[in-house]
């Protein structure tokens, strides 16, 4: 596999979707090319620190919105 | 003849949780005790429905906000996301966790929003380019652990930013697959593409978010 394979490859790498064989064949790329070991390697931190962030608190203005209008439904519902 | 339940929201049948992915942490998002709260909810508890929402609601704002780009698109999205949700609680059929379900419904509120504020320039049927333009251009070291190199603040803001930058067809597909945790299926359904028009999308949002968040990692760079 070449520089292009793993490339077209990371997601389905990352993911854990590839075949044993070509997965044996783009880590033995990654084994000599250190500029796709990198760009692998990076991609997944990438996709982690996202998937890890904590979101930020709501503002509390728009909080307070939902829970009114979460208020209201609840009592048109109950009459 | 037994009638089959309806599903809702309309969009296709939900499929099983997603298969363990082995480069992430499992979701920490459902609690142990969320079915007993979506029970309660819905034998009308509303106190039930309102700790779901407490719950979540960081979330969905951050989904609807991720979305749409838009503070007061992302609030509206929330709002109608949790509505509707709770008009619909009795249609769910909880075979997906509820925060999934809730997911679905927020995305779509959020992508209805976004398709009516840029008709122009948001479209998930325009076929994408070929892959001539993946191979990464800017390759360095982050060195060990980039991330911690930033205050909690301060990473929020890198993250908004680069995200930010996304075409809306990459961003949205990335936040529900990556972010939310959807599957592909899952994510392919909810917007109504096939699985590898996500798949297309979802390695290109990857690749280009590394790249922008380069400029913020590499080691010795200025932002």
């Amino acid at each position: 596999m070449n520089c292009d394979g793993v490339v077209r490859e990371l997601s389905n790498y990352l993911d854990g979707e590839l075949e044993l064989a070509v997965k044996q064949e783009l880590e033995q790329h990654l084994g000599h090319c250190g500029d796709c070991k990198m760009v692998v390697d990076q991609t997944r931190l990438t996709v982690s620190i996202f998937c890890d962030s904590e979101p930020v608190e709501i503002p509390v203005d728009i909080k307070s919105r939902l829970h009114e209008a979460l208020r209201r439904k609840f009592s048109e519902k109950g009459n | 003849m037994a009638t089959k339940a309806r599903q809702w929201p309309p969009i296709g049948p939900f499929l099983p949780l997603h298969a363990p992915n082995p480069h992430r942490l499992p979701s920490s998002v459902a609690r142990e005790d969320e079915h007993l709260l979506v029970a309660a909810a819905k034998r009308g508890d509303p106190a039930a429905f309102e700790e779901l929402v407490s719950r979540y609601e960081k979330k969905i704002f951050r989904l609807t906000m991720n979305i749409t780009r838009n503070r007061e698109d992302a609030e509206d999205a929330m709002q109608d996301a949790f509505l509707k949700s709770y008009a619909h609680l009795k249609d769910f059929q909880e075979d997906s966790r509820f925060y999934t379900w809730l997911v679905r419904i927020a995305a779509n509120e959020a992508l209805m929003r976004l398709r009516k504020r840029r008709p122009n320039q948001f479209s998930l049927d325009e076929p994408i380019e070929g892959d001539e333009e993946l191979m990464p251009r800017e390759i360095e070291d982050w060195g060990p652990s980039p991330e911690q190199r930033f205050a909690q603040t301060e990473m929020h803001e890198i993250l908004s930013e680069v995200i930010d930058q996304l075409a809306p067809d990459f961003r949205v597909v990335f936040v529900l697959r990556d972010v939310e945790e959807l599957s592909t299926e899952e994510t392919a359904k909810t917007l109504g593409i096939s699985i590898p028009a996500v798949k297309s999308r979802l390695l290109r949002a990857r690749l280009k978010l590394r790249q922008k968040l380069n400029r913020y990692f590499r080691q010795g760079g200025t932002n």
